[in-house]
């Protein structure tokens, strides 16, 4: 049966019609609902992405808008900034504590809302995998740096 | 109502003065046809009808399968809005064919008739249901009990009824779950119907079962997938507010954990 689904595929240029011993070939669903789904659990996984980015969409509307207010805005705008006015602000452990927060939840915010876009969105499993991975790494990366920049940075390097 | 219709017959130009007051005018349907047999393409194709703009969209489908086409496939079984059975895309937006009147969707322009997306299409405006039907057996849609059972009926007040009534009018024609994005893309994802449909029997006080039916929702393919675009909600043609049932379903998830 199926090698003649494939000989009826074959020939499906020239227009033909097919019958009981020639029949058409079967369509697939491009992603069909498989065994394994709904049954391999992550857990509540979902869910707490979920509830994250809700909290910590909350929190980042004050740290952000107060963030872009003190660089932007206040005390003469962008102008200020430089090597001195970052040092002067991450002399004190709470704007060292802000950005801290800022830089952890916008980062995990941001990587999460693009998690779901690529599951939402990368149709083969292979790209998907490899554009989460890509994902993962740049956020790693930059938490990390960032972690590391705010931890270690020293008002006196020459 | 016969004003509406007079106007329109004379925009069509009707030739002979005879034929003033007909209800009928012409309509054009752009169905989109589908035959595996015949061509791995679809395409659109052109049926003009004369038609009373009173009928349904259905009927006219009637009269070019019965007296133009006979080739041309839909499903449809007690066209009245209550099998569920002819959901499809009409001018872009999902709709039961029984239930659209041709007066209601802008006549003067082709009309354009396709399959409801995300599922297969078979032929012409039938698609393979069974990815549907499958994320609604999944979700368990009977009643679990433990216990004996009572010698008479369950018995439940007018306000526990009230709690699901919105979700008992689902129909199963799939016209949400093939209007979501995020069906459209991952066929993994269960799809508002088997959600409103776990509704159901999650909100119901005679129910039993409502703690698997939401660990089933809670997987990676489960509720946490609905983007709120509210696709669901604006297709049904039964006025079930699908969105809405969702989210009370993620809400019942998060209570039930904290």
């Amino acid at each position: 049966m199926s090698a003649e689904t494939t000989s009826a595929g074959a020939t499906a240029n020239d227009v033909r019609l097919y019958d009981v011993d020639n029949p058409a070939p079967v369509i697939e669903a491009p992603r069909k609902r498989t065994k394994k789904t709904g049954r391999a659990s992550r857990g509540n996984f979902e869910m707490q992405a979920w509830l994250f980015m809700r909290l910590s969409g909350i929190v980042l509307v004050v740290l952000v808008l107060g963030h872009l207010l003190i660089q932007l805005v206040l005390d003469g705008g962008v102008s200020k900034i430089g090597f001195a006015f970052v040092a002067g602000r991450w002399a004190s452990p709470f704007w060292q504590v802000w950005d801290l927060l800022m830089l952890w939840l916008a980062m995990l915010h941001g990587a999460n809302g693009l998690r779901t876009v690529i599951n939402d969105y990368a149709q083969r499993d292979n790209t998907r995998f490899w554009l989460k991975m890509l994902l993962y790494t740049a956020t790693v990366f930059t938490v990390l740096l960032g972690t590391l920049v705010i931890f270690t940075f020293d008002p006196n390097i020459s | 109502m016969a004003t509406p219709t007079l106007e329109k017959a004379d925009e069509a130009g009707a030739p002979e003065p005879g034929f003033a007051d007909s209800p009928y005018i012409t309509v054009t349907f752009r169905i989109r046809r589908f035959n595996p047999e015949v061509s791995e393409e679809a395409s659109w194709q052109d049926f003009q009808l004369e038609i009373d703009p009173k009928e349904r969209v259905l009927d006219a489908l009637h009269k070019i399968k019965w007296e133009l086409d006979g080739s041309l496939t839909f499903r449809r079984s007690c066209a009245h809005g209550i099998c569920g059975s002819d959901a499809m895309r009409i001018n872009g937006r999902n709709r039961l064919a029984c239930k659209t009147l041709i007066k209601d969707i802008n006549p003067e322009k082709p009309i354009t008739v396709e399959a409801i997306k995300g599922l297969t299409v078979m032929k012409d405006l039938v698609v393979d249901m069974e990815p549907f039907f499958q994320a609604y057996r999944d979700v368990m849609p009977f009643l679990i009990t433990t216990g004996n059972e009572p010698t008479r009926e369950r018995r439940q007040s007018a306000e526990d009824r009230e709690r699901f009534d919105d979700t008992t009018k689902c129909i199963l024609c799939a016209a949400c779950t093939s209007s979501c994005p995020v069906f459209w893309n991952d066929g993994q994802y269960f799809g508002p119907a088997a959600i409103v449909n776990a509704h159901r029997f999650i909100f119901d006080s005679r129910d039993e079962g409502g703690e698997q039916r939401l660990e089933i929702l809670n997987d990676k393919d489960g509720v946490w997938r609905c983007r709120t675009t509210f696709n669901c909600s604006e297709a049904c043609p039964r006025g079930i507010e699908v969105t809405k049932a969702i989210q009370e379903v993620k809400r019942a998830l998060i209570t039930r954990r904290f």
